[in-house]
């Protein structure tokens, strides 16, 4: 049975205010979770305020501004700051994206950030992905064939090729998966839609050669059948790609191979 | 000492923060409907017995549907069963691949809430211009 509301220890509570940026009358301001795992206290929303007449334009120059600027324990991961690595991944403003490609322009109202939901928090904004990532090793995404390997590069047509677009640009932020509410009440045993995305490439892939084994992994009323097409994937995905799409067609090669 | 087993690391807020989309409002609404058709259902089972058990059971039954809140509870009824078969057509579009774009997605999920409230209207308006 799913549990809706939250364990003891990671009931919100309210943090500090930061002062103001002096001298600016351009302010946007910002409600950020913080959980500090060297404190004895739970979770807390500190509120800060950014000078925008100072700082870029999207929500990860908002941070960064915070942490040169404000707050240097303010904790998060980010890398190529253009929707790219996937490492800025938090829930912003009510919904998962990359805090990289969202602009501060597209919200209304103080902009409310914290980490990618119903996951373990490392510190602040970091979750933990571990089981994420072992999740999508278990779909075993490599090329698998059993006939000799070619002299030269495996080939594929035009066509087949095509097949994979909207599938092979995932970058992994977990922002689907962490969308997801079957995600978040079964999370040990459905696999969520950026594992079964990528399940789903390899399975269509015309040099692959194991799709029965493969499909037999994914044959379990947990792993796939999860998804109750709540549609979360799909509408936060900053790549613009579609997981719940591609369930439904993994789906539907379990029951073309029956006959 | 840092708190870095799993136990002792928080877990982050999920549905306390998640902004409500139309799709995960119809799921959730499809599942409540369906869970309130298990009770809807003993409803008709009851007006069954008392249809077997003779005139002055169903006479009873018959006053407590009719009265106003055997009514509401029968209009509600009828929203549930409307939204779960409405929801149910739903899911049996996308089991076949289609409408999973943005816009198709997103009429769906209207298209079952208006509709749903288009035929509750309709059944009752039939039955009250009776």
């Amino acid at each position: 049975m799913a549990q809706f509301s939250l364990p003891k220890n990671s009931r919100l509570t309210e943090g500090k205010t930061w002062p103001k940026p002096a001298g600016s009358n351009n302010i946007r301001e910002f409600r950020i979770y913080r959980w500090d795992p060297d404190g004895e206290s739970n979770p807390r929303i500190d509120t800060y305020f950014v000078d925008l007449d100072d700082c870029g334009p999207m929500i990860l120059d908002a941070i960064i501004w915070i942490k040169n600027k404000v707050d240097p324990t303010l904790t998060f991961r980010r890398s190529c700051r253009e929707g790219i690595c996937g490492s800025c991944a938090m829930n912003i403003d009510g919904a998962n994206t990359l805090a990289c490609t969202r602009g501060m322009d597209e919200i209304d109202g103080p902009i409310r950030i914290y980490p990618l939901p119903h996951m373990p928090v490392i510190k602040d904004l970091v979750p933990d992905l571990t089981r994420f990532y072992a999740q999508h090793a278990s779909i075993e995404p490599w090329l698998k064939t059993s006939t000799p390997q070619p002299e030269q590069e495996w080939a594929q047509t035009p066509n087949d090729r095509e097949k994979l677009d909207g599938l092979y640009e995932c970058i992994l932020c977990a922002c689907c998966t962490t969308s997801c509410p079957s995600y978040w009440w079964n999370g040990d045993r459905y696999l969520g839609p950026a594992a079964l995305l990528q399940a789903y490439r390899w399975l269509i892939d015309s040099r692959d050669e194991a799709t029965g084994e493969r499909l037999d992994n994914l044959e379990d009323p947990f792993r796939l059948y999860r998804c109750h097409t709540i549609m979360n994937c799909a509408n936060v995905c900053p790549k613009g790609l579609n997981p719940a799409k591609a369930i439904a067609e993994i789906k539907k090669m379990m029951v073309a191979r029956q006959f | 000492m840092s708190r870095t087993s799993e136990a002792q690391r928080p877990l982050s807020p999920h549905l306390q923060i998640y902004k409500p989309t139309v799709t995960m409002v119809m799921s959730i609404l499809h599942r409540i409907t369906g869970a309130a058709l298990f009770f809807g259902t003993l409803l008709v089972v009851a007006l069954l017995v008392a249809m077997a058990a003779g005139p002055n059971a169903y006479g009873t039954v018959q006053a407590i549907y009719g009265s106003i809140p055997g009514k509401l509870v029968l209009f509600g009824y009828t929203w549930a069963l409307f939204h779960h078969m409405l929801g149910g057509v739903r899911h049996l579009i996308w089991d076949t691949g289609a409408m999973f774009d943005r816009q198709g997605r997103t009429s769906l999920g209207w298209a079952t809430l208006v509709g749903s409230a288009g035929l509750t209207l309709l059944v009752w308006a039939l039955v009250l211009m009776r």
